[in-house]
């Protein structure tokens, strides 16, 4: 009966940022990941030490308090290691994928506390409101995972919730109703194009959702024009250097020019590029499709404009920033949220930088449900995503129906562990809405 | 001066789930009476004569595996025997057979009438006999007193059962039978929750009227597979069953009288199966299908009777006979009987506990169609788990329950206590997390020990079992230890990884395109094997790899039902519990941490809660009332 245990690691404490950030491990692991990761691969126990914490990659993430509780004189009962950092976003999260790394998984809400029942240690602690503690810690997991997770996040789940149960009630019918002439005995065509499309959202999903790289690698700015609007000075009042080449020929800008900036704590990559304008010249032209190409992939765009002329704003899409250059030449009035600046003498840069850091912080806020569910969130679609692949590996080597439905099951179960189950009733449900069953 | 007969377990009730639950006791060891009102009537198929099919093929092999007698039973009157899914895989193959009735009434009669501890009774039954609480026994008709120390009652639609045919009423449980109304009263008095459900079976038809030649036919298989372990082939002679389809003729009929349909002109409260529809139903809400298909299947090999499967309707006798006429092949049948809908109560399952018995009455079990469920199958295992339990109640022992990771039997019992019913309740693969695992053909394999264990299982079919085990593990052990290289591999035309490493016939098994007959090529000491080892063990192979890790998930789920939560616990003691959880607790009373969490509704967070408030409990036991977390 005792079953091999994995190891766990979550936040203990409450979500970043805060002054300090608790991290707990517990599970049989715990020894070689400690000899893994801290700088001190041997702790006293029960003895506040302080250590280095690494990465995979040897860089060190932080320095703190490390305290080693063997099991079973610890909560859980098993090896356990609380380990204090500074309580960052950034540190926190990759403490945490410093720990999965090395073999530890995020614990679900309320584990430990489980794991300290199972092992019958919160006998001990009669003294203590037990109940109040394990709700302080299931239940502010919980409504991180449920309830702070914010709108647009939740709805995105109940969609493919439903698509994974749609694809679901195909397959089953088919298993389940054999004889029944409305029930497909076959489904490969559209249960196929349903799990292309699950996997291109989860994809995509996790690219967009993955704010933590962006944070690491910088987030990409363009900045959008016509030839001649002031792009390239208005890059090197950013960038407070000459990083482009500046002249008054129009189109003198042909490739995308690079440069990394540190904007308000954010690490941002600035491209100026080609004006845009029809052009038979060959390499201008390219130049205007790497400028649509980089557009493409920022987080944010800067459309300039010359503002004696008026903004065409046929391109401009929502959170587009738009800036008026060579104010002191012009008269003219511009819209409420368009900046007026003077790129030559830095007259408003100081103005586009805050609006860019206040778009882009815009963004790390819309996306921050709290770190730890966002981790928790990535490794729960990375592996219903795992399971949408082999499902569609299955489908294609025409292995038995019941296979492919088992990994589409797997991956519902999957999310079903982000934001509650999806039940075998739901399928039924849609199967018999869908075919006429009743031989 | 009172007739009186003591036993100690009483069965009320003669169909499917009587019969299981009285021969389960009886197997146990226990004195068990079998009551009811007519003997000729025991193993009846009230319905569509047919036994299996997705889900349902399960329990029945289930209930062998357990030593039961549907499926033995059905070997020996099935006459269109199909092993539905073929094309599929094993794990989602569903034994399926059209019955003889009549050899099937026979066959278990016979097994009832003559099995070791079993006395039949033909008596109604007006009343419990309850002791302090407990149930102490039953009142026939007659007026003799039955003492037992606990009671199955498995008497189908009885309560409050109204037959609607048009604007026909008949109070019945099956035409031709008369409700009881003593034993109704009793249970209605227990103020158990009731709701109240309804189901249809359509007209049977003369089957020297219908033009078959004109008729597709659907044969039986070729090689009929048996249902029980115990058989090793099928010598009833197999017939085809015929199909035909409705028009939009018929469906014209249909549409213009649908007002007269009992479910639709409002008679009919009960709620209905969405998996079987009347055919006003299928009109009504797939309009857009122009046919709808219907197998015409004889009930027996010397009756003429045919059932329609397809088209139950609650219309009136008129309206049946104007479209049934409609349909193909069927121009000049002869209506038999015509079909109608059953509403009726059921006792809302959640009123008992994980081993059927009613928690407001010790010592009172229920099984079957009382309980909302559908089918013979369904009902047959309830029967046998009742019986099981009912016999362990008697000797003070816990009760036996079969998880969600053992057996299909768990998963019905455990969605029924723990989920109750919308509809009448039947199997489904698609109901069952760990379908890979809980196959048709691994049921012995699954059961039979726990069976035996459990004293359920008679020695003939353990002998066999013990043998069937020591040669599927002597079998593993070969096909485990023949092994060969990636390069060998190649030169057999496999498709194999060029790793150096060295793999097992089992491990090659477990490749989608290397079949047994494969595997005996390569390495010919396994052909020694005989073929239903290797048949069997074939398909333990090919799912190898999810049956790993389905194990973990039923060593998590075990873990979970090890957990047990006292009967008397106090919910309103918990702190942490929200007021819906609490209630749904409550109402509930799961018995096992895992079966609270299959509650709807239930969060991780009110589970931890409990789970702290029970761990605790040994140290410090609250008083009833008292806030446990001050």
């Amino acid at each position: 009966m005792p079953l091999r245990r994995d190891t766990i690691c979550a936040l203990a404490s409450g979500p970043p940022p805060a002054a300090i950030a608790t991290l707990r491990i517990s599970g049989p692991d715990v020894v070689q990941i400690v000899s893994q990761r801290l700088s001190k691969p041997r702790l006293t126990p029960r003895h506040a030490t302080l250590v280095d914490l690494r990465s995979s990659t040897g860089d060190v993430i932080d320095s703190g308090l490390a305290i080693f509780m063997p099991g079973p004189a610890s909560y859980t009962g098993e090896d356990t290691l609380e380990l204090s950092l500074h309580g960052g976003r950034m540190i926190t999260e990759l403490a945490l994928q410093a720990f999965i790394s090395a073999g530890a998984r995020l614990a679900e809400p309320g584990e430990f506390t489980r794991r300290a029942f199972e092992a019958g240690k919160l006998d001990l602690t009669r003294a203590e409101a037990v109940a109040d503690l394990i709700d302080a810690e299931s239940e502010a997991q919980l409504s991180q995972a449920l309830r702070q997770m914010d709108g647009a996040l939740e709805s995105l789940y109940s969609g493919w919730r439903i698509q994974m149960t749609d694809c679901l009630a195909l397959l089953e019918a088919s298993i389940d109703f054999p004889d029944e002439e409305d029930a497909p005995d076959r489904v490969d065509g559209p249960v196929t194009e349903m799990l292309i499309q699950l996997q291109s959202d989860l994809d995509r999903a996790l690219e967009e959702g993955n704010i933590t790289e962006r944070i690491r690698d910088g987030f990409r700015v363009t900045i959008l024009g016509k030839p001649n609007a002031g792009k390239s000075t208005l890059l090197n009042q950013l960038a407070k250097r000459e990083a482009a080449i500046v002249t008054d020929i129009p189109g003198t800008t042909r490739d995308v020019v690079e440069v990394r900036l540190k904007l308000g704590g954010y690490l941002v990559w600035v491209s100026d590029t080609a004006g845009l304008r029809e052009t038979v010249d060959i390499v201008e032209a390219e130049g205007v499709r790497r400028a649509r190409a980089a557009a493409e992939n920022s987080d944010l765009r800067i459309w300039l404009y010359d503002q004696r002329e008026s903004f065409e704003s046929g391109e401009v899409r929502p959170g587009d920033l738009i800036v008026a250059n060579k104010s002191d030449l012009s008269d003219k009035d511009v819209s409420r949220e368009t900046l007026s600046i003077t790129a030559k003498d830095g007259a408003g840069i100081s103005r586009v930088e805050q609006a860019i850091i206040e778009r882009l912080s815009a963004k790390t806020q819309n996306l921050s449900a709290p770190m730890i569910t966002r981790a928790r969130h990535r490794q729960g679609i990375e592996r219903a995503q795992t399971h949408l692949k082999k499902a569609s590996e299955f489908l294609n080597a025409d292995i038995g129906a019941e296979f492919t439905s088992e990994e589409v099951r797997l991956a519902s179960r999957e999310l079903g562990s982000l934001t509650g189950h999806v039940d075998p009733e739901m399928v039924l449900g849609a199967v018999f809405s869908s075919f006429c069953i009743g031989k | 001066m009172t007739a009186r007969m003591e036993f100690q377990v009483i069965v009320v009730g003669g169909g499917h789930a009587g019969c299981e639950a009285a021969s389960a006791a009886a197997r146990m060891g226990a004195n068990t009476a079998l009551i009811t009102h007519k003997i000729e009537t025991i193993g009846e198929m009230s319905c569509n004569p047919a036994i299996g099919g997705l889900g349902k093929g399960h329990l029945v092999r289930e209930i062998d595996a357990l030593d039961g007698l549907m499926a033995r039973v059905a070997d020996v009157s099935g006459i269109q025997f199909r092993m539905l899914n073929r094309s599929k895989g094993p794990a989602v193959w569903g034994p399926r057979a059209q019955i003889d009735r009549k050899l099937y009434r026979e066959a278990m009669q016979n097994e009832i009438l003559n099995h070791e501890n079993l006395t039949v009774i033909a008596d109604g039954v007006e009343d419990l006999q309850v002791d302090g609480g407990l149930v102490a026994g039953v009142i026939g008709e007659s007026g003799a007193i039955y003492t037992a120390g606990a009671v199955v009652i498995t008497t189908g639609t009885f309560l409050k059962g109204i037959i609607h045919r048009g604007a026909e009423r008949i109070p019945a449980g099956r035409v031709g039978e008369k409700p009881a109304i003593g034993l109704a009263d009793r249970l209605y008095s227990l103020d158990l929750p009731i709701g109240r459900l309804k189901t249809g079976t359509p007209a049977r038809l003369n089957g020297k009227t219908i033009d078959w030649d004109r008729l597709e036919t659907q044969p039986a298989d070729d090689d009929p597979i048996p249902f029980s372990f115990l058989t090793d082939r099928i010598h009833v002679e197999q017939i085809s069953c015929g199909i035909t389809h409705t028009n939009a003729d018929v469906h014209e009929v249909i549409a213009d009288n649908i007002n007269q349909s009992a479910v639709y002109s409002g008679a009919i409260a009960g709620r209905g199966p969405r998996y079987c529809p009347s055919i006003e139903d299928k009109i009504h809400r797939f309009a857009e299908k122009n046919r709808h298909q219907i197998f015409l299947e004889p009930e027996g090999l010397d009756d003429d009777t045919v059932y329609p499967n397809g088209i139950s309707t609650s219309l009136p006798s008129d309206v049946q006979d104007a479209f049934i006429r409609k349909i193909e092949g069927l121009e000049a049948v002869e209506i038999l009987e015509y079909g109608y809908a059953i509403e009726y109560d059921y006792v809302d399952p959640r009123a008992l506990d994980v081993g059927l018995q009613v928690k407001a009455l010790p010592g009172l079990f229920l099984a079957g169609q009382i309980n909302g469920t559908t089918g013979y199958e369904e009902a047959g295992a309830q029967g046998l788990m009742a019986g099981l339990n009912a016999v362990r109640y008697t000797r003070d022992e816990d009760h036996a329950v079969f998880n969600r990771g053992e057996a299909y039997i768990g998963v019905l019992i455990d969605d029924l206590v723990t989920r109750g019913v919308t509809e009448p309740y039947r199997m489904f693969t698609s109901r069952a997390e760990y379908r890979l695992s809980l196959r048709s053909d691994n049921a012995d394999q699954r059961l039979t020990d726990r069976g035996i264990e459990l004293g359920l299982v008679g020695s003939d079919r353990a002998n066999v079992f013990h043998v069937k085990q020591k040669d599927l593990a002597a079998g593993r052990v070969i096909l485990q230890s023949e092994a060969s290289t990636p390069n060998e591999a190649q030169k057999l035309g496999w498709k194999v990884n060029q790793d150096g490493q060295r793999r097992s016939a089992w491990d090659y098994l477990a490749y989608p395109d290397i079949d047994m007959t494969a595997i005996e090529t390569g390495f010919p000491n396994v052909a020694m094997l005989s073929s239903a080892v290797k048949s069997q063990l074939e398909i333990e192979a090919m799912y190898a790899g999810y049956i790993e890790r389905q194990k973990e998930d039923v060593a998590a789920l075990r873990r979970e039902e090890a957990l047990m939560l006292p009967a008397e616990l106090d919910y309103s003691a918990i702190g942490g519990l929200t007021n819906e959880a609490r209630a749904k607790l409550e109402q509930i009373r799961p018995t096992t941490l895992g079966q609270a969490g299959r509650i709807e509704g239930m969060t991780p967070g009110a589970l931890t809660a409990l789970l702290a408030f029970v761990r605790r409990r040994p140290d410090r036991k609250p008083v009833k009332g008292q806030a446990a977390n001050v």
